[in-house]
Formats: structure tokens, sequence, C-alpha cells
């Protein structure tokens, strides 16, 4: 079959990275033809064609160049630009809106999958923000050194004389004021919504020091007074913006994962019209009723009925189950299954929108809006803090009115009483809880565990009871050969031939374990059943026991092979568990932990993996509803459940329990709904996850204790009219860089 | 003190340069593709400036 070919032809990435993912995929979707990539080509000003496609199978700067050079070497091509961070091609072209298909079938002559990319799914705002932030971080960190290099010059400065110090005042006054206005703007606006909506946040004790002393700071130098607090606010300002970019940042990259998903649907299908030819329409415009061509190895583009063909379907994105179902007319389809033998046709029966795939879209939606429920812990300390460190200033300030005396007396309880505010910006406990953060998720990145959003750590140090799914989570998700040793090499050899032709997991596994090498001519695959072929005059049968005349052996997953008329060969074949699955199972364990599986998959294999990696507590044949159901059931017995998977069936419990990790192999949806994503095939990152995120919670703790005891000292010193600028910038500075280095205390062990 | 008519307006001066150019940097999307651009510079399209052939 010329698929299979293909495959072997194809140059995989240079340095060796492609996965068997990236196989799959390779042979599991066909190019898209033209009517589906047009509607994205766009037409630039001057006449110049432009696509973007998301690119998969790409690992490394190898294969970037790679694309880039070869899709730059057809014929009209302009541009062809990778992003490697994002993933996604733009290529830009002279001519016709069909290039776009030469192009696409390029890339996947080179071993690249390719799906337009609808630009309407760019999170353009947020990005914005991002760079926004940016840019007031820099225009912060700007002020911050030149007030400070003119401010370190008027407390040191014993000889300088009145004039000179106003002058000094007045640029810093120059350089604070334009750069607060522009860098504060992200935590005025958020103040200003807050208030407006009668809440308050973090934000708003933040803008008002940073205004107040700034406004203090003006007065202070419009009268020649000795002390401004131009300094402060900009120090204040620059280590906030930092945190809240680091903290963007993270969030812009968790939506980009999300869109990958919009791209993963299955975008093209043939529809048979009623005069009998058949069309390649995107996946959109199917009405039900409508009548489609599924041939083999195509996604399935809509759920639908089967009306005529017998095939076996890759059900494990919907199911979880490991090996293919026989499928027959009659039996419903879902978008997102395989079909992997024969052709089917088959009828819609919902369009696009209301699709399986988008219920799931749905649910983890919903399960995300429930977790935002969570008040970030630094919102929830504003709600204390806001109210206790307000009413102090306004005692200050009543205080120093009543007992006080002299003409001045206005002034020096005003001055006190935004002293107290000053000092007592959050300034340790807005950076407490980030910069534990960004050091903890840094450090886990480096150990190949992606932390997706900051409350997560503080949810997974929390966590008592771990759920994980088996296919692709516990086990690697493909079958493997498991009885090599009792093969002779040419029986192995014979059973490759025929099996290199088919996309059957069995046959894959055959394939795999043979090694590259030619497929027979002539194989007739039946569904449901195996392949038959005849080399050098014998018929030799590959699949079922009843296919080939053998008698079941055992329980597992078995195929058998029988030259002629020759005894049968029988095959093994196991789902292999993770190298790290049992140990980090015992770890787990040994941490007090309660484990336990819910798959999809069948009884007696669930049985089989929960008995060989140790877990007591199991259920199998489980539907995503049942997984979600047994999780609201351990929250009702008060377990903080962590949940691990991997499928599209997965994603609804990932999004709904307490704390939700996916190996990096996981379906898109699954990815985008879990909290840490667990790269490599290892799953002893989770193991390390837990300890960090535990360390971390320490790590924060102790950090608002030291904020705490700053503000017990700062806090009476300025009620009673201690607090110089120098003071506020020692303490304010000092308190910030305390709370960071015992953030950054995290990275070294 | 005299020194510091000249030495305030060129520190703040050179700092505004530093400025004006990482605001350039992203404006012109330079940290658009780290990865990308990291591994770029690794296979660069230059061919020797002699051909070959010639010498």
């Amino acid at each position: 079959m010329a698929e299979t070919i293909s495959i072997k032809d194809a140059k995989f990435c240079p340095s060796g990275q492609t996965t068997a993912q990236d196989l799959a995929r390779m042979s599991s979707e066909p190019a898209l033809g033209a009517d589906a990539l047009t509607p994205y080509v766009q037409t630039k000003t001057g006449g110049e064609k432009s696509i973007d496609l998301m690119i998969s199978g790409a690992h490394c700067s190898g294969c970037m160049a790679k694309i880039e050079r070869e899709t730059t070497a057809l014929p009209g091509i302009l541009l062809a630009r990778m992003n490697l961070s994002t993933m996604r091609l733009n290529v830009q072209w002279r001519g016709d809106d069909g290039e776009a298909e030469t192009i696409v079938a390029k890339l996947e002559q080179l071993g690249y999958g390719a799906k337009p990319f609808n630009m309407e799914l760019e999170p353009l705002a947020q990005k914005k923000r991002v760079s926004f932030l940016l840019k007031a971080m820099a225009v912060a960190g700007f002020a911050m050194v030149n007030v400070m290099m003119l401010s370190v010059g008027v407390w040191d400065g014993g000889e300088m004389i009145a004039s000179e110090r106003k002058i000094m005042h007045w640029i810093s006054a120059a350089i604070a004021i334009p750069a607060a206005a522009y860098a504060g703007q992200p935590f005025f606006r958020s103040a200003f919504a807050a208030l407006k909506n009668k809440h308050t946040n973090m934000d708003v004790p933040i803008s008002l020091a940073v205004i107040l002393a700034i406004s203090l700071s003006i007065y202070e130098t419009i009268h020649n007074n000795q002390h401004v607090y131009f300094d402060a606010a900009m120090m204040l300002l620059f280590l906030l913006l930092i945190g809240r970019y680091l903290d963007n940042r993270l969030r812009l990259k968790t939506g980009e994962a999300a869109q990958r998903l919009a791209a993963m649907q299955a975008s093209t299908a043939s529809l048979i019209s009623s005069d009998g030819t058949i069309m390649s329409v995107p996946a959109a415009m199917i009405k039900p009723d409508d009548h489609l061509m599924i041939a083999a190895g195509q996604r399935i583009p809509v759920d639908g009925e089967i009306i005529k063909g017998h095939s076996d379907i890759d059900t494990s994105i919907a199911t979880g189950e490991t090996l293919p179902l026989a499928a027959a007319p009659g039996d419903k389809l879902y978008s997102g299954m395989i079909n992997l033998s024969a052709p089917l046709t088959m009828k819609a029966l919902a369009v696009s929108g209301d699709s399986v795939l988008s219920e799931i879209s749905k649910l983890v939606e919903v399960g995300e809006q429930k977790k935002s429920k969570f008040v970030r812990i630094a919102d929830r300390a504003a709600q204390l803090y806001v109210p206790v460190v307000h009413s102090l200033a306004a005692m200050t300030f009543i205080g120093w009115l009543l007992l006080g005396s002299g003409d001045e007396v206005l002034r020096t309880a005003s001055l006190n009483a935004i002293a107290v505010l000053i000092i007592t910006c959050p300034c340790a406990l807005g950076l407490a809880v980030p910069a534990v953060q960004v050091v903890a998720s840094g450090r886990l990145f480096r150990k190949g565990v992606l932390i997706k959003s900051g409350d997560a750590l503080e949810r997974l140090a929390k966590a008592d009871y771990i759920v994980f799914d088996k296919t692709g989570t516990l086990t690697l998700g493909s079958l493997q050969l498991s009885n090599m040793d009792e093969i002779a090499a040419n029986t192995l050899e014979t059973a490759a031939m025929l099996a290199r032709a088919s996309r059957h997991p069995v046959a894959r596994a055959v394939a795999a374990a043979a090694g590259p090498g030619p497929a027979a001519e002539n194989i007739l695959e039946i569904a449901g059943q195996g392949v038959e072929a005849v080399i050098g005059g014998k018929t030799i049968k590959f699949g079922s026991a009843s296919f080939v005349g053998a008698h079941n052996k055992a329980s597992g997953t078995e195929s058998w092979l029988r030259i002629g008329k020759a005894k049968p060969v029988c095959f093994m074949f196991k789902d292999t568990p993770r190298l790290d699955a049992r140990t980090t199972i015992e770890d787990l364990k040994k941490r007090g932990l309660g484990v336990e599986l819910l798959t999809g998959d069948k009884k007696e294999i669930a049985s089989e993996t929960a008995a060989g990696l140790g877990i007591d507590i199991w259920q199998a044949e489980i539907s995503p509803q049942g997984k979600l159901a047994r999780l609201d059931e351990l929250k009702a017995q008060g377990h903080l459940t962590l949940m691990i998977g991997d499928g599209i069936n997965d994603a609804p419990a990932l999004a709904s329990a307490y704390a939700s990790a996916s190996p990096s192999g996981a379906a898109d949806v699954s990815r985008a709904a879990a909290d840490i994503i667990l790269q490599g095939n290892k799953l002893s990152g989770l193991i390390t996850a837990l300890s960090i995120s535990k360390a971390a919670g320490r790590r924060v703790f102790e950090n608002l204790s030291l904020a705490v005891i700053y503000n017990m000292i700062a806090v009476p010193l300025a009620v009673f009219g201690f607090v110089t600028p120098l003071i506020a910038a020692l303490a304010m500075s000092g308190s910030s860089m305390l709370v960071t280095l015992n953030a950054l205390r995290l990275s070294r062990r | 003190m005299e020194a510091l008519l000249y030495l305030i307006p060129l520190a703040i001066g050179l700092g505004a340069v530093g400025l004006t150019a990482f605001f350039w940097t992203i404006r012109s999307g330079q940290y658009e593709d780290p990865k990308g651009d990291a591994s770029r510079i690794l296979h660069s399209e230059d061919k020797p400036i002699v051909d070959e052939d010639d010498l």
C-alpha cells in the first residue's frame, strides 16, 4: 500500500525526535485538499497570498530549517517563516489560492502535519497585554535606577545646599511622574475596575500607595522640603510589574495550547452528493443526514452512523480503549475517532458545533470557571489587609491631629498617615507569592514538568488522593509485542511483511518489532479479522484465532500467524506500563496518598495493570461522565483529588478535579485542561512536582510571615512619625529582597 | 558640582537610548519566537564567498 511506503520515505526530524504519535498521525491523516485550505488564504494589499499553518511533528531547529528551506524552494514562494515557539508557519506566495495545497502536500511529504490556522483564534488582547507589561516594566526600571541615582546623591550629599537639592528633586519628579503614569496603568485600571464593582483587590492599596507617594513628593518638592518618595514609588512599581509580567506570560502560553485543539478538529469531509459524486468540503459545512465517505485511515469529521461497510475503529480518543472496535452498519461514530481498515459510508447525525469534541471542550470551559472561584491568595489577603491598613492610616491621622500642636499639625498628621500607607504597601506581600511561584515553576520546567497556572502549586501541595487514567497515562498507550523471544526471526519477518500495510495497532506493533523492510503485495485486509496474502505460493494469514483456525490461548491481546497449513504461531501483545509507573505509585503510597485507577478499558486489562502496578482500588469500563461522578463522590468524602489523564475522555475529569496533570503525549484538550504537564515518557515528574509544591507552600508561608514581621516593625515607626524616605526605601527594598532571596532558595535544592 | 550639569543629562540620556532600543526590540517582534531565533543562527544560509569551482 502506497501510504505505508510514503512513511518510510518521509524524512523525519533530523535529530531523531520523531515520536510514535507523529508516525500515527502521518499514517492516519491524509493531507488536506485545496477546498479545505482556500478559505484560510488571505490576500495582501500587493496581491500576495498568505496562509498560516499549524505544524505538528516539528521538534527541533533542524525541523524548522528543513521546513523553511523546502517550502521556499517551491515555485512562486516569496517567504516561509516558522515560529518554533508557537509551531506556526507563515507562507507567502504570488499566484493562485490553490498553491496552498501544494505547500501542505510538500510538508506532508517531509513528514510534518499541517493544518490551517484560523486567525480569529489569535489571542490578540492577551498578547497586547503581555507586550504592554514588558514595556511598562522597562519604563519603571529605567525610572527607578535614574531616580535612585539622584536620591542617593541627596541622602549622601552632606555639602549639598537647598537649591541643589531642589534641582535634584525636580529632575526626579520629571522622570517619575510620567513613568508612574505610564507604568502604573495595569494597577490603576484593575483597582478602578474593582472599586467600581464595590470590590477590593491587591491593586487598590498598590495604586493608592503609588499615587499618594507621588502626590506627597510633588507637594514636598514644591515646598522645597527635604524628603521625597519618588524612588520608593518607582521601585514598588518595578518589582510588582516583574511578577505581573511573568504571571501573564504564563497564562498566554496556556491559551495558545488551547488553540491547538481547534486546529486538531477534523476539518474536511468527503461528501457524497445526491448524484453520487464525491467532493471534499470543510467539516463545518456538513448538515445532519448528509452522506459521507470515510476512507481507511481517515479521522471521523462529525458524529454519525455507519450505513455501509465494515471496518475497525480506533476509539481510544473517546473511550480510552487500546484495541480498535469492529464497526458495522448501524454503529455510531464520534468525531475524532479514526477509521482503520476499510472505507465506510456514514450518515451525519450532528453538525460540528455540537459534536462530542465540542461538547467536551465546553465541559472543560465549565470546569475552568469552577476553578477560578479559588480566590487567589494575594486577593484573599487583600480583603483582610486593605481595611486594616486604611483604618490604621486614618487613626494615625486623627491621633496626630488630636495630640499634636503648633501651626503645622495638619501637615504632620497627613505626612505620617501617608507614610503609614506607603510603608504598608504590600510590596513584600505582592512579591511573596509570585516570586515563589516563578522560582518553583522554573525549577519544575528544568525537571520536565510544565506548570500552567500560578495557583496550581498551591492546590498540588494539598492534594491527598491521586486518580490515574490507564491508557497513555500509566501505560505507553501503544501495544508492544511481548513474546518476541518465543518467535523465530523469519516468522516475525513474514508477519511483518503482512503487518506493514495495515494501520491496526497490532500490526503496528509487529512492524515496529521487526524493523523496516518490504511489505507483501496484494494484501487483503478483512475488518475485525486480520490480513491475508500469498507469498511464494503459500497463503499466509495473520489475525484473530478464528481467522487462522487456532484456539484462543490466553485472556490478553493476541494474534496468530499461519503460513500455509503449518501450525499457527501465537503473537502476544501488551500495552506496557511506563518504566517508572510502579516506582512512582509505590512512592505515592509511601507518602500516604490514596491511589486509584479509573479507565474506559476492559475489566481484564484493567485488573492486570492494577495488579502489576500495585493499585488496590480500580474501576474499568467507566465513561467520562462516570469519571466525573467518581470524582464528585471523592470530593463529597472530603478528599482533594489529583487527576492524571491523557485522553479526550479524561478532559472533563481533569477540569473538575481539585488539581490535574497530563503526560505530554496527551490529547490537546486534556493538556489544555490540566494544571501540570509531565514531559518525556516519565511519571516520576509527578513526585518532583509534589515535593516542590510542598516546598513552595512552605516558602510562601515563610514569606508571608516575613512580610508580617516587617510590617510589625515598620508600621509603628510610621505611626509615630519616624519614617524618612531613606527608611522607607531601605525597609521596602530590604523586605522585597528578603522574600525574593527566600524564594530563590527553592531553586537550589 | 558643575560636572553634574552635563553628567546627569548624560546619564539619563544614555538610559533613554537603552529604553528606546528596548521598545524597538519589542515593536519589531524580537520576543515572538525566542526558541526559533536561538536556533536560527545555527542554520545560516550563507555560502562561501568564492565559488569553490572557480578555485
